[in-house]
């Protein structure tokens, strides 16, 4: 169905190429997985598919790329639209219309398509997406699962024979990421599409893919099966890693697979396992009470009350939309607060939102979602210094802070052409450089690769082994188990959970990470866990 | 209703605005225009309030730099007498001076008729959706249409990206106040219009907008730029009030426009799922909105006003419960 045949594509003022003589075939009917390290070219093999690159993106292409018979050399995207279906990362920036029916047939209209196939094609994709009830539904008023479901359905409509998405569930919560997965799924073994996809967390649909292709960082690509293509390493989902614990061969990839053989795994770790004893409650440096946050239309945060203790990590975690980000920019004191007080350790009484911003920062610090909206300026060095002007502290600091967290970074460097894990870490050393007490994180980890978000969390030990605290919202369960002491789901706006880590994982289903799933009820959360229990265990 | 007959209203509003000074009859368009956008809001318009905002503005401008450097007619009552000052350095140009009510009153008609134009266009974007509009264009003007789709659709985006770079400069610790927080906000804000309308670009291509069949017709080119010369003299001549050439050279544009669109249509084979009915209310509207257009034109503006606020009339069986609307 896909055909690559020794491809390189080079992109101008680039001496090195994006993707290096790449070699694949797609057979038709399968769902094809695509991993790679932040930066190491996936989007642009995707790309090469859709024909966007070379014809939209620029660029040299050398090689060949055939798709359903028709060769990308001499069809440019616009004569693929009945081919290829191409779902961008963000479905709210690819949307032309403003209603869920313009939206879907606005790709048949293009194609010329009679009014009767239109009206049977929408009635289809509606069905099978599950958007009936949302056909007459204004776009932007969708939450993000159904925008995603929408943004897959509107290029369903032109039957392509190939479906390709870019990180189709980075944005969404759990249980819209599973949505969105089970409908993709369902287009693969019932209709027989072809579908590949670039995702970062492995853990969700490594499980569903027949041909995993692997793009490293210096572009080169290998493929296989996943069992084979997927080593404990840098880039596997924690099943990958726990079958290496265990000596599982060949590796599990669902956690129903793993089940199945954890039975000898489980009684050891039963056996091994001492209960654990909690650190009593810290020193509180944060204490909000009664917070509420109404915005035009919406009321975001209905009185919620929450404590930060030094030395710990909070996970907020709840649907799209449950007032998470909301609640994070009321405590920092820089967004809206309706009503409700926040008072700041260690001189009790100090409220964010009452200082002003140069100062506010030093005691609270918040990464927003985008962390690109704080840096303004055309280098790295330059951003560094600038923080540290602004944070008053000893020229350098920032630097030093940013070689901690991401390694060596060009200092030339402009802050676009950061990989996402090079970028948050800048961001993190800007605000940290005045060492505030809290550090307010809204979804840390989207678009970060597993090296990525290994560093995030050593950056959060070291904070909290400072005496400072973190509140971080996430709907990443697996970055969550390996950092958090403490969670908080929220939903429409109100506190329903909040307890330690292991306690609220462990016994929701949607939240619980993989190992927990695979082992319960051993309530352990991470393969880092059960190789000291092991450990201990000897 | 067909998203073209508010356009249509709205565009005869603009050049009766265009014509006329009486403060009544322009207050009466511009509450008109509020009325069409309060009443005639479509679900999930964007806000009217933009508009309102930008045409009060207009109308304070106008009013400042009359007192500030207007031209100071002796006649009216003096409200306020200013000294006024001739500059040396700028011959002819009188700052300050005695402010009359005459004066005052031109100055905020001419303001007026201004803020009725954005008023206008700003009601008739609340009613009917300008994507939709764009969609009802001839193929000929696709490749426009594709940057004012893209224009359209990133002005909102462009407001929240404002707000985000705001919000963030607090986050480092600065002001977000005065120039240099205006140029270093520019710099986000920016970079992520470009990439969403890249976006927006890629994702209307790989939907296979712009197909076609066959190759290009090479009139076509010429046709419309023909097209674009003789509307641009024909305009001239009306607002020079010349209508000896003007309204040739117009109907030589309108040629020329069909002309292309057709030739341009023959290699798409492109189709509408939904077709806009034209009923009694879109000839309402748009009817009221042409005839504006003639009489304002011919200098009937009392007439013209009064048709204007007819057209109204088309918002009516929407408010009614029992009726279908489509």
């Amino acid at each position: 169905m896909i055909s690559v045949e020794r491809v390189s594509v080079t992109y101008p003022g680039q001496s090195h190429p994006a993707v290096h003589d790449v070699d694949l075939e797609i057979p038709e009917g399968e769902l094809c997985l695509v991993v790679g390290p932040t930066g190491s070219g996936k989007s642009t093999l995707l790309r090469t598919i859709s024909g966007l690159v070379p014809h939209f993106s620029g660029g040299t292409l050398a090689g060949r790329v055939v798709v359903a018979g028709r060769d990308t050399r001499t069809h440019r995207p616009r004569d693929l639209a009945d081919a290829v279906g191409v779902v961008l990362q963000d479905p709210a920036r690819g949307f032309v219309t403003e209603t869920v029916t313009d939206e879907l047939v606005y790709a048949m209209e293009q194609l010329g398509l009679p009014r009767a196939v239109m009206r049977t094609r929408t009635e289809e994709v509606l069905d099978l997406l599950g958007l009936a009830d949302l056909r007459d539904a204004p776009l932007r008023d969708l939450s993000g699962g159904e925008q995603q479901r929408v943004a897959i359905g509107a290029v369903l409509t032109a039957h392509p024979q190939v479906l390709v998405l870019d990180e189709p569930t980075s944005a969404l919560d759990p249980p819209a990421a599973d949505d969105v997965l089970a409908a993709l799924t369902r287009l693969v073994h019932d209709q027989g599409m072809t579908v590949v996809l670039a995702e970062h967390r492995l853990e969700r649909v490594v499980q569903y893919a027949d041909l995993v292709v692997a793009v490293a960082a210096d572009g080169t690509v290998s493929h296989g099966a996943a069992g084979d293509v997927l080593g404990p390493g840098s880039a596997a989902p924690p099943l990958v890693e726990l079958a290496a614990v265990a000596g599982w061969r060949p590796v599990p990839l669902s956690v129903r697979d793993a089940r199945r053989r954890v039975a000898p795994l489980r009684d050891r770790l039963t056996a091994a396992r001492t209960r654990e004893v909690l650190p009593g409650p810290g020193r509180a440096v944060l204490t909000a009470r009664g917070i509420q946050v109404r915005h035009r239309r919406a009321h975001a945060v209905r009185g919620v009350d929450l404590t930060l203790a030094a030395a710990s990590v909070t996970a907020v975690m709840g649907r799209n939309g449950a007032g998470k980000s909301s609640l994070l920019w009321a405590l920092s004191g820089a967004g809206p607060r309706s009503a409700g007080s926040v008072t700041l350790g260690p001189e009790p009484g100090q409220d964010p939102a009452a200082l002003d911003a140069a100062a506010a920062r030093r005691l609270v610090a918040l990464v927003p979602q985008d962390p690109t909206d704080l840096l303004y300026l055309g280098s790295v060095g330059a951003e560094c210094r600038a923080g540290d002007t602004q944070a008053a502290v000893a020229a350098g600091t920032c630097a030093q802070l940013l070689e901690r967290f991401a390694g060596p970074v060009p200092a030339q460097a402009h802050p676009r052409d950061l990989s996402e894990g090079q970028r948050l870490a800048l961001v993190l050393a800007v605000q940290l450089a005045a060492d505030p007490l809290v550090l307010l994180l809204d979804e840390p980890t989207r678009g970060l690769d597993y090296a990525a978000k290994r560093a995030l969390v050593a950056v959060l030990a070291q904070h909290t082994a400072r005496g400072g605290a973190v509140l971080l919202s996430s709907h990443d369960v697996e970055f969550v188990a390996q950092c958090a002491d403490r969670v908080v789901v929220m939903s429409d706006g109100v506190t329903v959970t909040d307890g330690p880590a292991r306690d609220v994982l462990v016994a929701s289903p949607t939240f619980a990470p993989q190992v927990a799933k695979v082992l319960h009820p051993v309530p352990l959360l991470t393969v880092a866990e059960v190789r000291e229990a092991l450990a201990a265990a000897r | 209703m067909h998203p073209a007959a508010w356009w249509v209203w709205a565009a005869g509003v603009v050049v009766l605005a265009g014509r006329i000074h009486a403060p009544q009859a322009l207050a009466a368009l511009a509450v008109a225009a509020c009325v069409l956008a309060t009443a005639g809001r479509r679900q999930g318009a964007p806000s009217f309030a933009g508009y309102v905002a930008l045409a009060l503005g207009i109308v304070a401008v106008r009013v400042v730099f009359h007192v500030l450097v207007g031209i100071k007619t002796p006649t009216g009552r003096v409200l306020v007498d200013l000294p006024s000052w001739h500059p040396a350095w700028a011959p002819g140009v009188q700052l300050l001076g005695p402010v009359t009510t005459t004066g005052l009153g031109t100055a905020a008609a001419q303001g007026l008729a201004l803020a009725v134009m954005v008023l206008a266009v700003g009601a008739a974007a609340t009613a009917s959706s300008p994507a939709r509009l764009l969609r009802s264009l001839p193929a000929a003007l696709h490749h426009l249409a594709t940057a004012a789709v893209i224009a359209v659709g990133v002005a909102p985006s462009l407001v929240a990206a404002v707000a985000a770079a705001r919000r963030a400069r607090r986050l480092r610790g600065l002001t977000t106040r005065g120039p240099r927080a205006i140029a270093h906000a520019a710099v986000p804000v920016l970079a992520d219009a470009l990439d969403r309308a890249l976006d927006l670009a890629a994702s209307m291509e790989v939907r296979g907008y712009a197909r076609r069949s066959g190759p290009g017709d090479r009139r076509v080119g010429p046709a419309l730029a023909g097209a674009v010369l003789a509307a641009a003299v024909g305009t001239y001549g009306l607002l020079a009030g010349a209508p000896a050439y003007a309204v040739p050279a117009l109907s030589l544009g309108a040629a020329l426009a069909v002309a292309g669109a057709s030739l341009a249509a023959r290699g798409q084979a492109r189709t509408r799922y939904r077709e806009d009915p034209w009923g009694y209310r879109e000839w309402c509207a748009a009817g009221a909105g042409a005839m504006t257009g003639v009489a304002g034109v011919a200098g009937l503006p009392l007439l013209a006003t009064a048709i204007a606020l007819l057209g109204l009339l088309a918002l009516l069986p929407a408010r009614l419960p029992a009726e279908v609307s489509v």
